[in-house]
């Protein structure tokens, strides 16, 4: 199974950005990383998560 | 006016007689640290993205740490919403933050080769202002932006790392306020949680303490890149 965030999740077969929406992740405050590359944005769509996947997603506030 | 000064870079020095040497510059920073901390920071090169409550912050303390070299992007104006945690100060009103940014660290140290770009930065310019630089603070204020230029940056910019703020609204005990290696190029300073966006407000205290983990953060990259650290 794959993990993200070091937690193991049935995410298999998804994509980058149905994971997202169905974890409550606002893809424009998302930073992903997929096997230590970064997943680009105009990606997510079409990013299938594998079953050894290593994700981790990084999700940003405002205030600056 | 002292020979050594001649060769001047900033912009205070530049406009009006400016009697304090290079050298007698250098040699105020404090002489506790060894001669090699001090020449790793003059030999830095770091980008800050952003001249609001962290950004020009920031920029103020890596220039108070000698570091050589600046490059400080931002496409706005400073107005009076920004004295409330932002470095600047009534005289700097109206000004773009690149130019009242210049005019304060000019103040601090007029020797530091300092660099800006009056830009907006989009996922389409961010790699080539940056690609060059070895570090970036990310110091924007809206989440959709930190977003862009961290995945951007990190993709595109394989010699850039990279030191981000991630919450440091309201005024909860600034302890809250931490900084973590989050990926191998991507440093994440502040709280993660307390957002703009659920109507807490912005205050100084906190922001400066969440600039300082990005300019500490910056630092200690600046001497491990040197092998010091």
């Amino acid at each position: 199974m794959a993990k993200i965030n070091g937690e193991t999740v049935n995410a298999e077969g998804m994509t980058v950005a149905a994971y997202l929406e169905s974890a409550g992740y606002d893809p424009a405050r998302v930073v992903v990383e997929r096997n230590l590359e970064i997943v680009p944005k105009s990606e997510y769509a079409e990013t299938v998560i594998l079953a050894e996947d290593l994700l981790e997603i990084l999700c940003f506030v405002g205030g600056g | 006016m002292d020979a050594n000064a001649v060769s001047i870079q900033g912009e205070a020095a530049a406009s009006r007689e400016f009697p304090i040497s290079k050298q007698e510059l250098d040699r105020a920073f404090d002489a506790r640290f060894p001669a090699s901390i001090a020449e790793a920071l003059r030999n830095a090169r770091v980008a800050i993205a952003g001249l609001g409550g962290l950004g020009s912050n920031i920029a103020v303390m890596l220039a108070r740490s000698g570091v050589g070299q600046l490059f400080l992007v931002d496409f706005d104006t400073v107005d009076t919403t920004n004295l409330n945690r932002q470095a600047y100060g009534i005289s700097h009103l109206g000004m773009p933050k690149t130019q009242a940014i210049r005019k304060i660290l000019a103040d601090i140290n007029p020797y530091l080769d300092i660099r800006t770009e009056q830009v907006r930065v989009t996922q389409e310019n961010a790699a080539k202002l940056f690609s060059d630089w070895p570090i970036l603070c990310e110091a924007f204020d809206k989440p959709d932006q930190k977003s862009m230029l961290i995945s951007t940056v990190l993709a595109q910019c394989p010699a850039t790392t990279m030191v981000s703020g991630n919450g440091m609204a309201g005024y909860a005990e600034a302890n809250g306020i931490r900084t973590e290696q989050r990926l191998e190029r991507l440093y994440v300073c502040g709280d993660q949680s307390t957002d703009v966006g659920n109507g807490i407000g912005l205050m100084a205290p906190r922001v400066a303490v969440c600039a300082g983990h990005e300019a500490n953060t910056v630092v200690r990259l600046i001497l491990r890149q040197a092998g010091i650290l």
